[in-house]
């Protein structure tokens, strides 16, 4: 914002005075919000988006993160990491917790923490009474986001229900909830893969260094690259190879596909963006299970 | 640092920022074929070259921004946001598919999902229109049933798409996506000619002020790329603009489905002259659109660092708010509002540090050279350009629930960053959405009526009427039981500005 002329703002400058604007509308319209933080790309810019917004206070509310108990290890350090550097207080919820509790019950067979997630997520904003959570989801992500809105309601059971949205018109936002229904925020709702790292490169935000090439053992498992752990070791026809490899979005470990890339800076992931031929959520195998996956889970009070 | 942490090297200047925007530009060759219709052979997702008004592909890089990604400064990349209406089939979804799909926004995965519901459903036939319908009803009834967000990019522009369905019942989402948008594009069947849909489509984006308007002409294919017939839909339409108040009106003959006039222009409209659909999208002028005129800061936020050991930030008290109109500079008299305490910017900071002078619509926090008492729903204004302040309010609205809106009734409304209460006080008529023409209203305002109503505020909003500024002059109803948003609110101009007394003070 140091140098300007003609009262200009480029498509960056555009996108983050929207989204502080509406960290500002959830700070000064709850009681009691949180904001999700994860580690991932997403969530790193809603970070920066807070401290643009509150600083030189306080960001005037905690982080927290569900953890799945199959995230990337690099990842969970870097949140913590982060938290800390921020002087923010960072609530983690795990899912493990959840299905000892019985608040989460996984089925016979089940190893994804996809739909496990959503019960323990839902009980920390009982637990903690929030009534807003603001997030980093991208309406360019996934068809079913792009038609959620910046403020998007949650009934008591935590659901979202697509065909019954408040209409969102201009810049204000209808922020009412009664007890016990609480909001979704989605600062960044409006911007894209490259706009995220574009924004990563002008702050210079340190990122989790799986987004950058790193030599890993990988096997080949419905058309992806998925990093052997010991959560999914690889099964006895599989080959296992070692890949210089990044992730390109994250999940759990068990479910994330590894693009391989030579990626090795922020400069190197916009030019290998800009020239990608597949979507983002196309590496992640939760998604591709069925066509209208990401509305289902929505629906049920996923992130 | 810890292993896990890496940072980008080098600070971004300025101008790298926007050459390293579109890195992909660089994989544009001067003899690049567009638009390609064989996915497989396209350069991966480079954005498109840019549209200009050659009619030989070979031209493309001709344009000035062609060059983005070469030294020297170049105009920063801005957005423009536009909205689609049109009804049911007249192929709004199948345009915008069109749009990505020639600009290279589309990927691979995208095309398989398609090419996978073609041979479920469309016979072999990829459907365009499934790229933007993303809920399952929508797909299973082949209909779009809310507003849906797309987004692509050129080396000239960003954009922001909203999609918004063309059937009455939905006129609220077609609200909703032309509130925010610079340009709103309404599709005209050539077959079927100026439609009640699009008069309406119309009146909505010349309520809603939206700057530019382009009507596209599409199926040209179906009237055999007749001339005659474009210009005959063409006077159809100028016969009711003139009620409206829209400055910028562009007529394009296209053909979303075959891509003609779309991207770049076709060879079977010699007769037209004029830019492709793409080509205006990007050298639209919207910088003058926004309002620079009176300074306009509503308060959201105030930021007090509760640090009383630390000698910088124990006096900290800063008021956040984004600018809704206008330009704030350092040293400037300002009068805060409702209270009418006039004071002056000590300084104007944001988090990459202080600034001399900020503008609409930059989000910044304004340390004021007096300890006043201030707060969320408070408006900091310019004293030369004063807004104006009341409890007594006239409105054009859209009612948006099923539940009609009868006079008398008590209701929230959200102005600015002001909840209130308010009571309608009186339904002065409701307009023909298809002329904006008042009529009588009766039985009150049903779901998706446009009317002129007058209203009670228990606070004072301090404001602009709608046509000076899109911000400061509207407001939302929100019903205080269930919390629905119910209606969009237009405000007319206010009778009296806000005034000084004799004392030099502010009193409303």
């Amino acid at each position: 914002m140091s140098s300007r002329t003609n009262y200009h703002l480029d498509h960056l400058q555009y996108l983050e005075t929207e989204a502080i604007h509406i960290m500002r509308e959830v700070a000064g319209e709850f009681e009691r919000p949180a904001l999700l933080f994860s580690g991932g790309k997403d969530s790193i810019c809603l970070l920066r988006l807070a401290e643009k917004a509150f600083r030189p206070s306080d960001i005037p509310m905690p982080l927290l993160n569900v953890d799945t108990g199959h995230h990337f290890p690099e990842l969970n350090t870097f949140r913590d990491h982060r938290a800390a550097q921020l002087g923010a207080r960072l609530i983690v919820r795990k899912v493990e917790d959840a299905i000892a509790n019985g608040i989460a019950t996984p089925t016979e067979g089940e190893t994804s923490r996809n739909r496990l997630q959503i019960p323990t997520l839902l009980a920390a904003i009982e637990e903690f009474r929030f009534d807003c959570l603001i997030g980093g989801a991208r309406r360019d992500e996934e068809k079913a986001r792009a038609k959620e809105r910046f403020f998007s309601f949650r009934d008591s059971f935590g659901q979202w229900d697509p065909k019954n949205q408040r209409p969102e018109i201009w810049n204000l936002y209808n922020t009412r909830v009664n007890s016990g229904e609480h909001m979704r925020a989605f600062p960044i709702s409006n911007w894209t893969e490259m706009d995220v790292w574009e924004y990563i490169k002008r702050e210079q935000l340190e990122v989790p260094s799986i987004y950058f090439t790193h030599p890993r053992q990988c096997v080949r498992r419905s058309g992806q690259w998925l990093p052997v752990s010991e959560l999914a070791p690889p099964k006895p026809s599989e080959t296992v190879r070692e890949l210089n490899v990044r992730v390109r979005t994250i999940g759990d470990i068990i479910s994330t596909g590894m693009i391989e890339s030579p990626a090795d800076d922020v400069d190197d992931i916009l030019t290998e963006i800009a020239a990608a031929r597949i979507t983002e959520r196309a590496a992640r195998a939760d998604d591709r299970s069925a066509e209208a996956a990401m509305e289902d889970r929505k629906k049920a009070g996923y992130f | 640092m810890s292993l896990t942490a890496r940072t980008p090297a080098s600070p971004a200047e300025p101008e790298t920022q926007t050459t390293g925007s579109h890195p992909g530009t660089t994989t544009l060759l001067p003899d690049d074929p567009a638009p390609i219709r064989e996915h497989a052979a396209r350069p991966a997702n480079a954005p498109a070259a840019p549209a200009t008004t050659a009619r030989h592909p070979t031209n493309h890089l001709a344009a000035p921004s062609g060059d983005a990604t070469e030294k020297g400064p170049v105009a920063p990349v801005d957005l423009l946001r536009f909205n689609t209406c049109g009804s049911v089939d007249d192929g709004k979804s199948t345009l915008i598919g069109r749009l990505l799909y020639d600009s290279k926004s589309l990927m691979e995965d995208q095309l398989e999902a398609l090419e996978r519901s073609a041979d479920l459903t469309g016979g072999g036939q990829i459907n365009l229109a499934n790229l933007t319908d993303g809920l399952r009803a929508e797909r299973e009834q082949g209909i779009t049933i809310d507003v849906a967000y797309r987004y692509f990019a050129t080396p000239r522009r960003k954009f922001i798409i909203a999609d918004t369905p063309g059937h009455t019942q939905y006129t609220r989402n077609m609200v909703t996506g032309a509130s925010t948008a610079n340009l709103s594009i309404v599709l005209v069947d050539a077959r079927s000619g100026v439609i009640e849909q699009s008069r309406r489509h119309t009146a909505i984006a010349s309520l809603l002020r939206i700057p530019h308007l382009v009507v596209a002409v599409n199926k040209m294919d179906l009237v055999d790329w007749s001339q005659e017939r474009f210009e005959e839909i063409r006077a159809d339409f100028e016969k009711f603009l003139p009620r409206l108040d829209i400055q910028d009106v562009k007529f394009i003959p296209i053909s979303a489905l075959g891509g003609d006039n779309v991207v770049s222009l076709s060879d079977k409209t010699p007769w037209y002259t004029g830019p492709s659909l793409l080509g205006h999208l990007e050298t639209v002028h919207i910088a003058s659109d926004r309002n620079l005129q009176g300074l306009r800061l509503p308060v959201q936020w105030v930021n007090r660092p509760n640090r009383p050991d630390d000698p910088a930030l124990h006096d900290f008290r800063g008021v956040s708010g984004q600018l809704a109109g206008g330009v704030v500079q350092r040293g400037q008299q300002v009068v805060v509002l409702p209270s009418g305490i006039t004071t002056r910017v000590k300084a104007i900071h944001t988090y990459d540090g202080e600034v001399e002078e900020a503008f609409c619509p930059q989000s910044v926090t304004l340390l004021l050279e007096h300890d006043i008492d201030i707060s969320r729903g408070q408006m900091i204004v310019g004293l030369d350009d004063l807004p104006g302040a009341g409890t007594e309010l006239s409105a054009k609205l859209c009612w948006m629930h099923p539940r009609a809106l009868t006079a008398g009734r008590k209701l929230l409304l959200k102005h600015t960053s002001l909840t209130t209460q308010a009571i309608v006080s009186a339904i002065t008529h409701r307009i023909d959405v298809t002329s904006l023409e008042p009529g009588d209203a009766p039985d009150g305002l049903a779901l998706n009526d446009l009317g002129e109503i007058r209203l009670r505020t228990a606070t004072p909003l301090i404001y602009d009427g709608y046509k000076t500024n899109r911000q400061t002059g509207a407001f939302i109803l929100i019903d205080p039981a269930s919390h629905a948003t119910l209606a969009a609110g237009m405000l007319l101009p206010p009778k009296a500005l806000v005034r000084p007394d004799e004392d030099g003070d502010f009193v409303i």
